[in-house]
């Protein structure tokens, strides 16, 4: 697929009375056509900024955009290709949802039966037809948000720019909206950038995720990679929850690498990492990836000292002999009843999803 | 880094423009230049503002200091040597303005704090009694006194015939008077505002731990509504200082710093002296309004939050509430009664000689001060749409739109904010009375000085405005591809119909209640109802001043309530839409 959207080194520094602000700081990316991309990461983390700046409502104070190879980094919003899908939709209160969605084309000077034609489809396409005299008022938070896309997606614009658009809305219809969006984006194949901060979105409906932190990119990958080889501790510990034990590199060869933890326990990784033997690393320690055992079995022992019913799951807080202390996940903890504090207990870790990181 | 670099080269290729893009284009300078629209309206605006806001008023102080082309500041040596004929001015304007505002401020406490902390009864009516002065000309109440205190006073003539006393109202107790009076509402609703956003949970935790009712008010109550008095105070200090129509009638052997720069101009044809009063009395108003902005403005307490306070302490306490009560009482009264004089006075032969009742006043305002009454109607009518529009115009500007010299513009266009409209008027004598800019004696000058002096509110009441919108919208219209003048017409104006219909109906009432900045730029043929007002207390037939007042209140509440039947209907309309 060829390169639509090209980032490259965007930064937006934010310049106070007396301070500035490094909102965004060498964001460097390629986007291709048709795909999805999410910018993730904690608020603050200047993904809305980064979405601003392509949007044209920001102007970079370095670093170009590209859209098709043509720098579009200087232009104003209503010069550019890309349309923006606002967190509070930005619906226009005193036009009706026609005339919101008609909005765009008649900038653009279509004629009337061709607006009336192409609003029709759009708001066929996102399922709203037979609101169309309703003014955003008079609809439902979902609908107004699928006018919101209607809205932009009826002027085709090269690039659509999703700003947190679902976090206005509870959390049953967050699911079935995100669906909604993905569906259409597919439909209608039209490259999209999407911020959020909620992970599980993220993992959801994203071709790639693009991790932020404090102006950075952390890590660019498939959702899957984000999760299981994530590229440094924030990136670890943002999308899903990590613990972090110390450990050592003892050997590897093509397939496996053996550790070192602070124990003495030495474990065999079914996976080769890129470091040299004899390195200092963190080995992450996902909490759903580790079962609970009998005191003298597993790979660790150590002592209950929180344990907490959260519904499906039990959460426990587990004190290691080495002092570290580690969070499990156990599921279906009704059945298996919850262990109280002071409880000693074996762990045993899931090799195939340890992964290990510089220390 | 080096992946950027990668990047740039990739995509630098076949781009139409190779080379990175230049520092400039990257400033907010250089998105302007991409957006032609937005770019020529920020230079009219700064040449609109540059050319009738800054320009006026620095001629003054050219003037004041170039009198002949040649530096010479005689008359601020005169200052120092303290000749009278510029020091007495001062010290009486100094005077009279801080006796107005202490006095002001306590009656406005008083009225505030009955109102918001007491369970008294008639608070309707002692708002609307405050409300009055606020709406009606201000000078007004100078015509009130007159025809009570004045030398054929009721009161003074009674005084006279029952006791054989005498007196003067003309002079410093007679401008006292007078301007609490006019400008104390100010004072109330501000005080009113504090008081009302003081948690009452902050007072009724100092009487939990033990204080008493006393204890309270004087430890907890008061300190929490010290800016707000030093607010009020610096408020009616100002406004004091820059009145013109009270002292123009009441100021007797009390010379003030507005008419004497008036008279030295109009008068003396000294217009080196009268721009040297004017700077006097521009720097003490400069210096209170920047204490009130930055000072003030920094010390308030007054947190906002989402929870109603409304519901208040009100104390029943009768020692407290009743003799409260009675001080409310009585100064409403007063209000009535004066605003009841020129009512009175309107329908009287001639005030203080015959008060036989006749329409003859009113005949009189109709036929030869028909013209008068035109005129301002016209001006009025001509200055309002288009100051609201410019108004919400720079407005949208300043608070949407991001450009160089951004701050430079706000300030500048606010600057009319702290200038006494009698300086901004004799700006425009000064600016405008050489080709080619010579508006001196025509409509046009009257027009740009109401724009330009309500400018100031009409820009600080679209701000309110637009403050009530998500900006985002604006930025959806831009997105979908709408320039500058579509989103503007189209999405932003439409949403601020009502507030903006309301504001023109108040930039309306202040056109023509308006006298001390346009004094200075009416001539014969272009006479102004408030100007005729004024002439008739000079000629003394307060009969016929007072039937040209009851026509200004009675047109200024016309257009309040036209406007305010209007918006209802617009915003009925949107309910109803389809």
């Amino acid at each position: 697929m060829p390169v639509e959207l090209v980032l490259a080194g965007l930064t937006k520094v934010f310049r106070g009375f007396r301070s500035a602000v490094v909102a965004v700081d060498h964001v460097d990316l390629e986007v291709e056509k048709g795909e999805l991309v999410t910018l993730l990461g904690p608020s603050g983390c200047g993904k809305t900024t980064t979405l601003r700046l392509i949007g044209g409502f920001e102007v970079p104070t370095e670093g170009e955009i590209y859209l098709r190879g043509q720098r579009i980094t200087h232009l104003p919003p209503q010069r550019r290709p890309t349309a923006t899908v606002f967190q509070s939709y930005a619906l226009f209160p005193h036009m009706t949802v026609f005339e919101n969605v008609a909005f765009g084309l008649k900038v653009r000077r279509f004629p009337r039966a061709e607006i009336r034609r192409q609003v029709q489809e759009v708001l066929n396409l996102v399922g709203l037809t037979g609101l169309e005299n309703r003014l955003p008022a008079k609809l439902s938070g979902g609908q107004q948000q699928r006018v919101a896309l209607a809205r932009v997606l009826v002027i085709k614009p090269q690039v659509l720019l999703f700003d947190e658009p679902l976090s206005n809305l509870d959390a049953k219809l967050r699911v079935e909206t995100r669906e909604h969006i993905r569906r259409i984006q597919k439909e209608v194949g039209i490259t999209s950038l999407y911020v959020t901060h909620d992970q599980a979105e993220a993992m959801a409906i994203s071709d790639r995720i693009v991790v932020m932190n404090q102006g950075r990119i952390q890590q660019v990958g498939f959702p899957q990679d984000v999760y299981l080889r994530p590229a440094n501790p924030f990136v670890a510990d943002f999308i899903g929850r990590a613990n972090f034990l110390k450990a050592r590199v003892v050997a590897q060869n093509a397939t496996e690498t053996e550790v070192e933890l602070a124990s003495g326990l030495r474990l065999r990784l079914p996976q080769r990492f890129s470091f040299a033997s004899g390195e200092e690393v963190q080995m992450v320690v996902r909490p759903e990836a580790v079962d609970f055992c009998a005191p003298e079995e597993g790979h660790l022992q150590g002592q209950v000292v929180l344990a907490q019913l959260t519904g499906p799951s039990a959460h426990y807080r587990v004190a290691l002999s080495s002092g570290e202390q580690v969070e499990v996940e156990v599921l279906g903890a009704l059945e298996k009843g919850l262990l109280a504090p002071g409880t000693p207990v074996g762990l045993r870790l899931h090799l195939k999803s340890l992964h290990l990181l510089r220390a | 880094m080096a992946n950027g670099d990668r990047l740039l080269r990739e995509n630098g290729k076949g781009a139409a423009i190779s080379r990175p893009l230049p520092v400039f284009f990257r400033s907010r300078t250089g998105q302007l230049l991409h957006d032609p629209v937005l770019l020529a309206i920020v230079l009219i605006s700064f040449g609109l503002v540059g050319l009738f806001v800054v320009y006026p008023l620095a001629r003054v102080f050219l003037v004041s200091l170039f009198p002949r082309g040649a530096f010479d500041p005689r008359y601020f040596l005169h200052l120092f040597e303290g000749r009278p004929y510029l020091v007495r001015p001062l010290l009486h304007s100094l005077t009279v303005a801080t006796l107005v505002a202490v006095l002001g401020t306590v009656l406005g406490f008083l009225f505030a704090y009955a109102i918001t902390r007491t369970d008294i009864p008639g608070k309707r009516v002692f708002r609307w009694a405050a409300t009055l002065p606020l709406i009606s000309p201000p000078f007004l109440l100078a015509l009130s006194t007159l025809l009570l205190l004045g030398e054929n006073g009721l009161i003074t003539r009674w005084l006279f015939s029952r006791f054989g006393i005498r007196w003067s109202v003309y002079g410093l107790p007679g401008l006292v008077l007078t301007e609490t009076l006019a400008y104390f509402p100010l004072a109330f609703f501000t005080l009113e505002g504090v008081l009302a956003s003081i948690d009452p949970a902050q007072e009724e935790s100092a009487m939990d731990l033990g204080a008493s009712k006393l204890r309270t008010f004087l430890h907890v109550t008061l300190p929490l509504a010290t800016p707000g008095l030093a607010a009020a105070f610096l408020l009616l200090f100002i406004r004091s200082l820059e009145d013109f129509g009270n002292p123009i009638v009441l100021q007797g052997r009390y010379p003030v710093l507005t008419v004497q720069a008036y008279l030295a101009i109009t008068g003396m044809y000294n217009l080196p002296l009268g721009a040297t009063l004017a700077i006097l009395l521009l720097v003490p108003t400069v210096v209170a309004f920047l204490v009130l902005q930055l000072w003030v403005g920094r010390r308030s307490y007054i947190t906002v939050t989402g929870r109603p306070t409304s519901a208040g302490l009100h104390t029943t306490e009768p020692l407290l509430k009743w003799p409260l009560f009675a001080a409310l009482l009585l100064f409403s009264g007063i209000f009535f009664l004066f605003y009841g004089m020129i009512f009175y006075g309107a329908f009287t032969k001639l005030w203080g000689v015959n008060h036989a009742f006749t329409l003859e006043n009113f005949h009189y305002v109709f036929s030869t001060g028909a013209t008068y009454l035109l005129n301002t109607l016209q001006l009025a009518g001509i200055a309002t749409p288009i100051g609201g529009l410019l108004g919400i115009l720079l407005a949208y500007l300043v608070t949407r739109k991001s450009f160089p010299g951004r701050r430079l513009l706000d300030l500048l266009a606010m600057l009319n904010f702290a200038v006494p409209g009698l300086i901004v008027g004799m700006g425009y004598v000064f600016a405008f009375n050489t080709p080619p800019l010579l508006l001196t004696g025509t409509a046009i000058i009257i027009v740009l000085v109401f724009i330009f002096q309500r400018m100031p509110v009409a820009i600080r009441d679209g701000v309110a405005m637009l403050q009530q919108i998500d900006p985002a919208i604006d930025d959806a219209a831009a997105d979908l591809g709408a320039g500058f003048f579509r989103t503007f017409r189209r999405v932003t104006l439409p949403l601020v119909a009502p507030a903006l219909l309301a504001g023109m109906a108040y930039m309306f009432s202040a056109c023509i209640t308006s006298i001390s900045a346009v004094i200075m730029v009416v001539l014969a043929r272009w006479q102004l109802v408030t100007v005729a007002l004024l002439h008739e207390v000079d000629n003394a037939d307060l009969s016929q001043a007072a039937a040209y007042g009851v026509v200004i209140i009675l047109i200024v509440l016309g257009a309040i309530f036209l406007m305010d039947f209007v918006i209802r209907k617009v915003l009925e309309g949107w309910k109803h839409a389809r």
